[in-house]
């Protein structure tokens, strides 16, 4: 084993597992906001991004214009990703569109973690269809359940869910400069989140990280 | 507005973003800078999605919110000290999941 995460094909199916437990949580909170079974699959399967899906279905019917404005800014670090990984999974037309859909954080978060570019690859795809497959059959499942469903904090469930993206930013954290990038995130960001809605916290806080990390940088060439 | 057309909307708004992302031509990606910035964005979102996911509550009393420390932050440590020790990644989701919900059932 090179990596201490283990074989890319188990941890792409145990991020899947880990993510898709969460989407129990969002089948059942969607229905609970008033949105009905296929309105509820079809962000799943649309949106994809289980952040702004959260972020639309909180605002919801009080208002739907800025549902949708929520779920847009929620989902503006996905492009971000897409800039890191379009390199490595090189696609074309269809393959493209697919790709695109399938940047979300998970994704993002497993292949950064792997160091050669086959795995990279490799870790994208599956775990791109890892969790579309389990996000996707929770959110039925929560949907159909709804409210008989308990709290998924109750089971950890959220805890696991930061301790997997946590575990998977760790080999890069590991030098000083992505320590100090990932630091100034978590800071940033938390202190962000005391004033602004969710979405651009996480957004304010990494670019402020980025600046700090290209100031390290500078120091070290000149 | 029609909730179906929020919901094609939304997606199609979200949709948007990862797609412009992986339109952005080669040539520009081939640049250091662009590497770069792209690689530390990632390492940043991620650690500040986490650290949001971790510490951030709401005053239940007011609603406000503000910064926490609670069974969330405990699990992330575990989670830490298990990275250290190089455990499995399942090992340490579960540990960190198994941690907090422990520690709400304590208290």
């Amino acid at each position: 084993m090179t990596n201490s995460a283990g074989k890319v094909s188990n941890v792409a199916l145990s991020v899947g597992i880990a993510t898709g437990v969460y989407g129990i949580s969002f089948g059942a909170l969607s229905v609970t906001a008033g949105f009905d079974i296929w309105q509820t699959i079809a962000l799943s399967v649309l949106m994809f991004s289980g952040g702004s899906q959260f972020a639309f279905v909180a605002v919801g019917f009080s208002d739907l214009a800025t549902a949708v404005t929520s779920a847009w800014l929620v989902g503006v670090r996905n492009g971000f990703y897409a800039l890191s990984l379009a390199p490595i999974i090189e696609t074309k037309g269809i393959r493209k569109i697919f790709a695109a859909q399938l940047t979300i954080d998970e994704t993002a978060a497993v292949s950064t973690s792997r160091h050669t570019l086959e795995e990279q690859r490799k870790g994208f795809w599956l775990t791109g269809i890892s969790v579309f497959v389990f996000w996707n059959l929770a959110t039925v499942i929560g949907a159909l359940l709804g409210q008989q469903i308990g709290d998924p904090e109750t089971f950890g469930l959220d805890a696991a869910a930061a301790a997997a993206l946590f575990a998977l930013v760790w080999p890069r954290i590991q030098k000083s400069a992505g320590a100090i990038i990932a630091s100034t995130a978590i800071i940033a960001s938390v202190l962000f989140s005391l004033v602004l809605p969710s979405g651009p916290p996480v957004l304010l806080g990494a670019l402020c990280a980025v600046v700090v990390g290209f100031m390290l940088n500078r120091g070290k060439h000149e | 507005m029609n909730s179906w057309v929020a919901i094609i909307a939304a997606s199609a708004a979200v949709f948007s973003w990862k797609y412009l992302g992986h339109l952005v031509p080669r040539k520009f990606l081939e640049s250091k800078f662009l590497q770069k910035l792209a690689g530390f964005l990632t390492i940043a979102l991620l650690a500040g999605l986490v650290g949001v996911q971790t510490f951030s509550g709401k005053n239940p009393s007011t609603g406000a919110h503000e910064v926490v420390f609670d069974a969330r932050f405990l699990a992330l440590i575990v989670a830490m000290v298990l990275l250290k020790l190089r455990f499995p990644f399942l090992v340490i989701v579960v540990a960190a999941a198994a941690t907090a919900a422990l520690l709400r059932l304590a208290f």
